[in-house]
């Protein structure tokens, strides 16, 4: 028996939904619907199965209707039509109390934006499902501590979630998830909010918890890349619809439809990578160290340039090995010798925009995302190795070894 | 110019709706006169049977504790100076006024707040009727509040709840609402009941707001209970509307100053409250 079966989940939004139904029967799109009724069709006549310890990957581009019908499988939104079995049991028919006990053992959720609440610490954080079935304090805080140390957060316990980095607040966010024990996690965009780096950081720990822990993911995504890493099957939806399902092999080499082959060409290079598919980790120090520290730096990390940052990684110059040799002969500080006309691109700038920048630049180019937070840098042969296939996926984050070309 | 239409006869019919309740409902306006009357007396006799320096100490550790120490000695020298000029009792039964009013506008109006943010109605009919509460010149309070408990504290406590409410029933409400929808979501995706997502997550995440609409009600009710003095209740705003009726200048700033220091105090330590308890 599958683990869940979804039957013909209908959502339509808007008052009186239901006389809107016969026409989504007839096979109308959702443009015609909201012509003919003004209702809005979240999500059409969806049917799968998810099958215990798989990875559903549920994807799509944003209006799709992947997130309405995610909330529908623990109904945080009502469906307007259909069936949800888990464990064979439809959960659409069950009374709020009835629900409550499904949502407290069986379906844990992790949210795009964490949704951690501020007032408690991360330990309270973890427990909060557990402290709502009411159990003991001592017990729930040792499950709780138990589930921060998988997901790697042991000694954050006391720490209030606003003192914890994107990629840390999601884990907890994930903790408190795993403490419940529960059969279904639900992960709504879980990564989406974090930096592409952490971000696969992310993944990598996800599908090595995994291997270890067998449990049934429903993961929500617009990102193609992830859907490809971290699924075992992937559904795809456009205007609510599903449109096809299929291991990813499947969906790259066998789309469906022209929408699912246009979605999987784009998966092709040259117009579709972006600066933060080839960014390397860059080396940064900050303003309060001297030109001996700077110099040693370059030496350990076998590089010819430092990316100087303040305390938020905001980038304020970069540091060439020339200038601190300078600095250090003649007594100045690193703050005076450094250059502050650093070549700058966000993470969404395409490749082909980037060739110029590249290679007129004398310094590796740094990719800058929100609040000029540096992000990595892009090294010539970056650009090169992006276009040959080598991109920031798997496990090519850049290592310390690594560092950074010289140029 | 002559008048199109007889002119609505609205005020004798207010009269007769009041009167009718007052002859049916004596008893309830007795025992609400009674409850107020109490807790009036008993936070008068507490304020006024301690000795004077340790009423001033308490308030001093509390201002140290809600600021900080500059917050501390400015509640030294005024509560020193109220005594000095000899205000010292007036002050203490304002206080109790206020207190009362406060306590009452909190008893009732967080539940009220909690309320309007859970039912989109309650707050459809709330709403018009706290801008009606807070237009009203406070005045006219006072003659419905004469009518049914007659004059002195009590009437003087309920017409300040009136005015003093509605800041909190308000800012609980907007307090609850503005808490974010996703970790309404995540409170009810983990299965929580109504109640556990109220006192663990929508509460606590409101309480600043919360706090700065009891601050606001506080004030409201310190500025009429002194205009309540009118009606007999005594304290600080009898001294001014003593001072006003003589033309006796020098006494009327005395006592004036006396209100604002009050107010100043009461302002920074409820507002510290707020603060703290979120950091």
């Amino acid at each position: 028996m599958p683990k869940i079966t979804v039957e013909n989940l209908t959502k339509i939004f808007g008052r009186q939904p239901g006389r809107a139904l016969p026409l989504v029967k007839q096979g109308k799109t959702k443009g015609e619907i909201l012509k003919e009724t003004g209702l809005t069709l979240g999500v059409n006549q969806a049917s799968f199965e998810v099958h215990a310890g798989e990875i559903f990957v549920i994807m799509g581009l944003s209006g799709s209707g992947k997130s309405t019908l995610v909330r529908l499988l623990n109904r945080l939104i009502e469906p307007t039509e259909g069936k949800i079995l888990i464990d064979g049991v439809d959960i659409v028919s069950m009374n709020a109390e009835q629900l409550q006990q499904v949502r407290r053992k069986k379906l844990g959720m992790v949210f795009q934006k964490f949704a951690l609440f501020p007032h408690r610490t991360v330990l309270e954080n973890a427990a909060y499902g557990l402290e709502i079935q009411n159990m003991p304090k001592s017990e729930r805080e040792q499950r709780a501590k138990e589930s921060l140390t998988l997901v790697g957060l042991g000694g954050w316990e006391q720490s209030y979630p606003d003192q914890l980095s994107g990629g840390m607040q999601q884990r907890v966010g994930l903790a408190r998830a795993l403490a419940n024990d529960p059969d279904v996690l639900l992960m709504d965009e879980a990564f989406s909010a974090l930096d592409p780096l952490i971000r696969k950081d992310m993944q990598d720990e996800l599908l090595e918890l995994q291997s270890s822990m067998q449990r049934t993911i429903i993961f929500i995504t617009h990102d193609l890349d992830e859907a490809l890493k971290i699924g075992d099957r992937i559904a795809l939806m456009k205007d609510g619809a599903i449109v096809q399902i299929g291991t990813p092999e499947e969906i790259m080499t066998n789309p469906a439809n022209e929408y699912v082959e246009r979605f999987v060409e784009d998966v092709d290079r040259s117009k579709v990578l972006s600066a933060e598919h080839v960014m390397k980790r860059a080396e940064t120090i900050t303003l309060d160290r001297g030109p001996s520290v700077a110099l040693q730096l370059m030496r350990d990390r076998g590089v010819s340039s430092l990316y100087v940052v303040d305390r938020k990684k905001t980038l304020l110059g970069v540091l060439t090995a020339d200038a601190v040799n300078d600095a250090k002969m003649h007594g100045k500080t690193l703050e005076e010798v450094m250059r502050r006309d650093v070549p700058k691109v966000g993470p969404q700038t395409l490749l082909n925009e980037l060739f110029d920048l590249v290679a007129f630049s004398d310094i590796p180019v740094s990719v800058i995302g929100e609040h000029d937070r540096l992000l990595g840098i892009i090294v010539k042969g970056a650009v090169l190795g992006g276009l040959a296939g080598k991109v920031n996926q798997e496990s090519t984050l850049p290592t310390e070894e690594e560092g950074q070309v010289k140029v | 110019m002559s008048q199109l239409f007889p002119k609505l006869p609205l005020d004798e019919w207010i009269e007769v709706i009041v009167d009718g309740l007052d002859e049916n409902l004596g008893f309830v306006f007795d025992l609400i006169s009674a409850a107020i009357g109490g807790t009036v007396d008993l936070f008068n006799a507490i304020l006024t049977g301690l000795p004077f320096w340790l009423v001033i100490i308490l308030f001093v550790l509390m201002a140290y504790r809600a600021g900080r120490w500059t917050m501390a000695l400015f509640t030294f020298i005024g509560l020193l100076l109220i005594q000095n000029l000899g205000y010292w009792e007036h002050s203490m039964e304002t206080l109790a006024l206020v207190l009362t009013a406060a306590l009452i506008s909190v008893v009732i109006g967080i539940p009220m707040g909690i309320w309007c943010a859970k039912n989109e109605s309650v707050q459809k009919v709330v709403t018009p009727l706290l801008d009606f509460m807070q237009t009203m010149p406070a005045f006219v309070y006072l003659i419905p509040a004469i009518f049914f408990f007659g004059l002195g504290k009590v009437p003087g406590v309920i017409a300040s709840v009136i005015f003093a409410m509605p800041p909190t029933i308000r800012l609980t409400n907007l307090g609850i609402r503005q808490v974010p929808a996703d970790l309404i979501e995540a409170s009810d995706a983990f299965g929580s009941t109504y109640w556990q997502k109220l006192t663990k997550v929508q509460l606590p995440i409101a309480k600043t707001t919360m706090m700065a609409g009891i601050n606001q009600s506080i004030m409201l009710a310190l500025s009429m209970v002194v205009i309540a003095s009118m009606i007999g209740a005594k304290g600080l705003g009898a001294d001014v509307y003593r001072a006003v009726t003589q033309i006796n200048i020098g006494q009327g700033f005395e006592a004036g100053l006396a209100i604002v220091i009050m107010a100043i105090l009461l302002d920074r330590i409820t507002q510290g409250v707020g603060k703290r308890k979120n950091a």
